[in-house]
């Protein structure tokens, strides 16, 4: 299972829990496991969470694979000017 | 309303064009010559976008009613090439990166020509000085100045 | 869907070198078409009507008496602008609250700042357009309004948005709010840390709004068909997020907009969102001609969004061998009139430089009566490091630790664990750290009054959506459909350089040019220091899928086995002479037969581009402060940056030191002045001061690469990270001048003589 990890600024749409185990294999799959158990936090991994899978930043990139030993920390996305 | 016919010289060409009387010469060479190689970045003659030469004198034309250009002499970016001849100033900023989004170039070209044109040995800090009328927000001026510094020793035979 | 290519370290040609770029002639000649420099026959003029109010309700808008003036033909209002829900839609990538972007582009209910649109006209002249606008009747119910963030924040401030609710905060607030979001996070014990620390220091800090200050104002031009498409020429950083943007507003299909990116001048993060373009559209749609919209250089500053003004707070603990033991920050950014500052990433780009255990971050996104903020390079990021170089600094004089050894001894490095979660990758900070130290101007002598300041910055870098095309022409050479626009200057060469070095041929032969929206599929913005890295990754893709097809046609015409070609030197030729001899094909060969050996030879990609590298970079600035008139002049600066690879070493440079001086504008001069009617004061170059040529010393630029190892030659990108060390650099200049540290932003003349005055008056 992998490890998911989430930042700070999310941990008041899961109540507090920052870190929690997810059978998913991909960021899509993530995303929709998070928001099934996390009702709140669905419109914010929309609207701005990369992921740092095995600490590569990925922005946008739903079918990324996650692995069954993967840790995968939830960022906010990064624009630029 | 009935405009004011105006008739100059740009660039060397004898033109004429119909203008309202508020309209300034920078709006005419643009939107009645459609000469838009000068440019408006401020419209208040605090950029430097915007200069001209008339009668061979540095000029922000947005400060000048198109009606004043009657029977005067009138050099834009436009006239600065000779054919595909670009001008060492034109050269000079392309060899030394001296432009990124371009927009202040034309006036800042048209401006370190009439120094040139004035003093051919300038100091660093007199062309910075002289400069110091156009605003250039990507450049930080650092290859501007080179440019200008190396067209002059080229163009004094150096 | 193509893989992302790894670097592989090889012998450069083209790559590194310097040649012209192929906008240059242009550009110098003033041929180069930028925004105000297209017309359509029969155009018309359009203009807006913008409140003249901070903060007041519309009670009614009546326009009827400028519709009859002779020579207006179409006038559009709030009611020619559908509803939007109160929701994030995507669009392309970003997440909008469309909601708030139409109420930005036009008011509905409530005008929220001086200068915000409410009307626009489309007429036969600028100057009967502009005596529409005064024949418009706006009837205001003028409330109180709030400018200052700190005021804003404070319950029972005049609120812009009744229903607005803080978020990230439980329970959920039972009073509406101008927060409307706050974050937190950080990792590690900081009270704990900050237990273990010898020394604390806190300061707060204060910024103004800065204008991302590009010479050219918005300029666009629409022209509407009856069959319902619109074609829309527009000076844009990102022409495919623009129609996206209009074709939701205007509840249009996106293939139905056909945006042209025009010659930009200057963007820097403020031309990332429409403001006038969907108004041009729609004036062009009632009155069935071409409308052309430019904003006057007023309208720029009153209407478009500068960087946020804050409040910034930092607190740092550190040992007395210089080991920082906890550090804490609150930002509270300004986001103007609708909600989404930059303060997340702000919020992760203030300690990232250091490694850390204990920290934690406070940041508030709080709406104004200002004009809504937009994006300037590295957004967010200058602010929070002005207030932690300055801490980082007071902290070494403290210690008596040289500026660059503290930062040393702190430093981020491969490995390092960031406060916001995953660890960094292969990074250069340490080196431009070292190269700074190791540069002659760390050690210049300095006289009287004269300071030195150092500052460090970090910006993460982005990827995202890209496409491009490549197309093998009949003779040879080589066009390239970009779909990043090029802001300034450089990434079409830059491209064409890597196109042209992939392929083996010479620069010349490959023509770059942005494509209009109908000829790729989806482009991000060229914003986040992206363009070279992803941009650069899809040429890259696209060169590689060329030189496949190139073999496969040749191994055809040959009649030798695929195995057989080797690309090489800008040939198809023989892999060894025991596989297979054939005679070796020049590209112009190859072209002039592709049409009857199966068609045009053509490689293009379409990818999401992940892995960039993030920006570390080093300045050293040398002030002299004047004391009877408190003006800092900059004698030197050197700017030294981990760019992964330069590709074209001059444009690199060219970054370097104009992203340094839009940083110096912003330590000592630039700032949003405001009335206490919240009416701004400065809208103009004359009294909102940008640096200018005899302002500034030379700028030095000492180009460090640690390649990215996720790009084929190392890319990072380079734009953004040069802005965010000058404020801190300057400040901890002047301390080190004058013995007195500035903590709020302009250093401008009369702040600088009051901390002088303030300060001789505190040790008396």
């Amino acid at each position: 299972m992998a490890r998911i990890v989430l930042s700070g600024t999310l941990a008041p749409y899961t109540d507090g829990v920052l870190e929690l185990q997810l059978d998913v294999a991909n960021v899509r799959q993530l995303f929709q496991a998070l928001g099934e158990r996390y009702p709140e936090l669905r419109d914010h991994l929309e609207a701005g969470i990369a992921v740092a899978i095995d600490n590569e930043i990925y922005q946008d990139a739903l079918l990324q694979p996650i692995g069954r030993d993967s840790e995968v920390i939830l960022i906010s996305k990064i624009a630029g000017g | 309303m009935s405009r004011n016919h105006v008739s100059t010289t740009v660039n060397g060409d004898q033109v004429e064009f119909l203008c309202e009387t508020e309209q300034t010469l920078l709006e005419a060479l643009r939107d009645e010559l459609r000469l838009t190689g000068t440019k408006e970045g401020c419209g208040t003659g605090d950029c430097g976008a915007c200069s001209v030469m008339v009668d061979g004198r540095l000029v922000c034309s947005c400060l000048m009613l198109a009606v004043e250009a009657k029977g005067k002499s009138i050099e834009t970016i436009e006239g600065m090439a000779e054919g595909e001849a670009l001008h060492p100033l034109q050269r000079k900023f392309i060899e030394h990166a001296a432009l990124q989004c371009g927009i202040c170039t034309p006036g800042i070209l048209i401006a370190a020509r009439a120094l040139l044109d004035r003093n051919p040995d300038p100091s660093e800090a007199e062309v910075r000085l002289w400069l110091a009328g156009n605003l250039c927000r990507c450049t930080g001026y650092h290859k501007i100045v080179d440019a200008v510094l190396d067209a002059a020793r080229e163009m004094r035979g150096g | 869907m193509a893989a992302m290519l790894k670097y592989e370290k090889k012998d450069l040609k083209i790559v590194g070198t310097r040649p012209p770029r192929p906008d240059g002639v242009d550009k110098v000649t003033g041929r180069a078409r930028f925004g105000a420099d297209y017309n359509l026959p029969g155009q018309l003029i359009g203009k807006v009507l913008r409140s003249p109010h901070a903060h007041a309700r519309i009670k009614s808008i009546d326009a009827s008496a400028a519709l009859t003036l002779a020579g207006v033909k179409a006038v559009v209002t709030r009611d020619d602008f559908a509803e939007m829900p109160d929701e994030m839609a995507a669009v392309g990538e970003l997440m909008i609250n469309f909601r708030d972007v139409t109420r930005n582009m036009m008011a509905r209910e409530k005008v929220l700042y001086d200068g915000h649109p409410l009307a626009a006209v489309a007429a036969v002249s600028e100057s009967v357009a502009r005596a529409a606008l005064a024949l418009i009747e706006v009837e205001y119910e003028i409330l109180p309004h709030v400018i200052d963030v700190v005021e804003a924040m404070r319950p029972g401030a005049p609120l812009l948005n009744e229903n607005q609710y803080t978020a990230g905060v439980k329970p959920k607030p039972d009073h509406p709010s101008n927060v409307a979001k706050r974050l937190e996070f950080g990792c590690g014990d900081v009270a704990a840390g900050f237990k273990q620390a010898d020394v604390i220091i806190a300061r707060e800090f204060n910024t103004k709004p800065v204008h991302q200050g590009y010479i050219e104002p918005q300029a666009c031009l629409a022209s509407y068909s009856a069959d319902g498409q619109a074609e829309l020429w527009t000076s844009t950083q990102g022409h495919f997020v623009f129609r996206a943007q209009c074709a939701k507003v205007l509840q249009m299909d996106v293939s139905k907009i056909r945006v042209t990116p025009t010659e930009i001048g200057g963007g820097f993060g403020g031309k990332n969102n429409i403001y006038n373009e969907a108004l041009a559209i729609a004036l062009s749609r009632k009155s069935n001609h071409p409308v052309k919209m430019v904003m006057t250089r007023e309208e720029v500053f009153r209407g478009t969004g500068p960087t946020p003004g804050a409040n910034v707070k930092v607190k740092i603990g550190c040992t007395k061998d210089g080991k920082i033991t906890a550090a804490e920050a609150e930002l509270n950014f300004q986001a103007g009139a609708f909600p989404g500052s930059p303060v997340n990433q702000a919020s992760m780009c203030a300690f990232t430089r250091y490694d850390l255990a204990n920290v934690r971050v406070v940041g508030n996104d709080v709406v104004v009566n200002r004009p809504k903020v937009a994006a300037y390079r590295a957004p967010g990021a200058p602010i929070a490091v002005f207030g932690v170089e300055s801490v980082i600094d007071e902290m070494a004089k403290k210690l008596g630790i040289d500026p660059i050894e503290f930062r040393l001894k702190n430093a981020a490095k491969e490995g390092t664990q960031t406060y916001y979660g995953p660890k960094l990758g292969s990074i250069g900070y340490i080196q431009t750290l070292e190269a700074a130290r190791a540069h002659p101007h760390y050690s210049a002598p300095l006289g009287p009054n004269q300071g030195r300041g150092v500052a460090t910055g970090f910006w993460f870098n982005i990827g995202n959506e890209t496409t491009c095309s490549l197309n093998l022409q009949e003779d040879g050479t080589l066009t390239l459909n970009l779909g990043t626009v090029d802001v300034a200057g450089g990434s079409r060469a830059a491209m064409a350089m890597m196109v042209a070095e992939e392929l083996g041929i010479e620069f010349e032969r490959v023509r770059p040019f942005v494509g209009d929206t109908s000829t790729l599929g989806f482009n991000f913005l060229t914003a986040g220091s992206r363009s070279t890295f992803a941009s650069g990754m899809a040429c890259v893709i696209a060169a590689r899928q060329v030189i496949e097809i190139l073999r496969q046609r040749v191994a055809k015409i040959r009649e030798v086995p695929l195995e057989a070609v080797a690309w090489k030197d800008g040939r198809a030729q023989p892999v060894d002479a025991s596989v297979a001899q054939f005679a070796p094909m020049s590209l112009p060969e190859i072209a002039r037969m592709a049409g009857k050996t199966g068609g045009t030879v053509a490689g293009h990609a379409e990818i999401n581009a992940q892995g960039a590298g993030p920006g570390f970079g080093t300045h050293i600035v040398d002030v002299e402060v004047d004391r009877q008139t408190g003006s800092v002049k900059i004698l030197r600066y050197t700017v030294v940056q981990d760019v992964g690879k330069a590709i074209h070493p001059a444009y690199v440079e060219g970054q370097l030191q104009g992203g340094a001086v839009q940083g110096i504008g912003w330590a000592l001069n630039e700032e949003y002045v405001y009335g206490d009617d919240g009416v701004l004061q400065n809208p103009g170059f004359l009294d909102y001061r940008i640096p200018v040529a005899s302002d500034l010393p030379r700028i030095d630029t000492v180009i460090v690469e640690v390649p990215n190892p996720n790009h084929p030659y190392g890319v990072r990108g380079c734009g953004e990270v040069p802005i965010i060390s000058p404020m801190a650099a300057i400040a901890n200049a002047i301390e080190n001048a004058i013995g007195v540290r500035l903590l709020q932003q302009p250093f401008s003349p009369p702040r600088v003589l009051k901390a002088i005055t303030d300060a001789a008056a505190a040790t008396r």
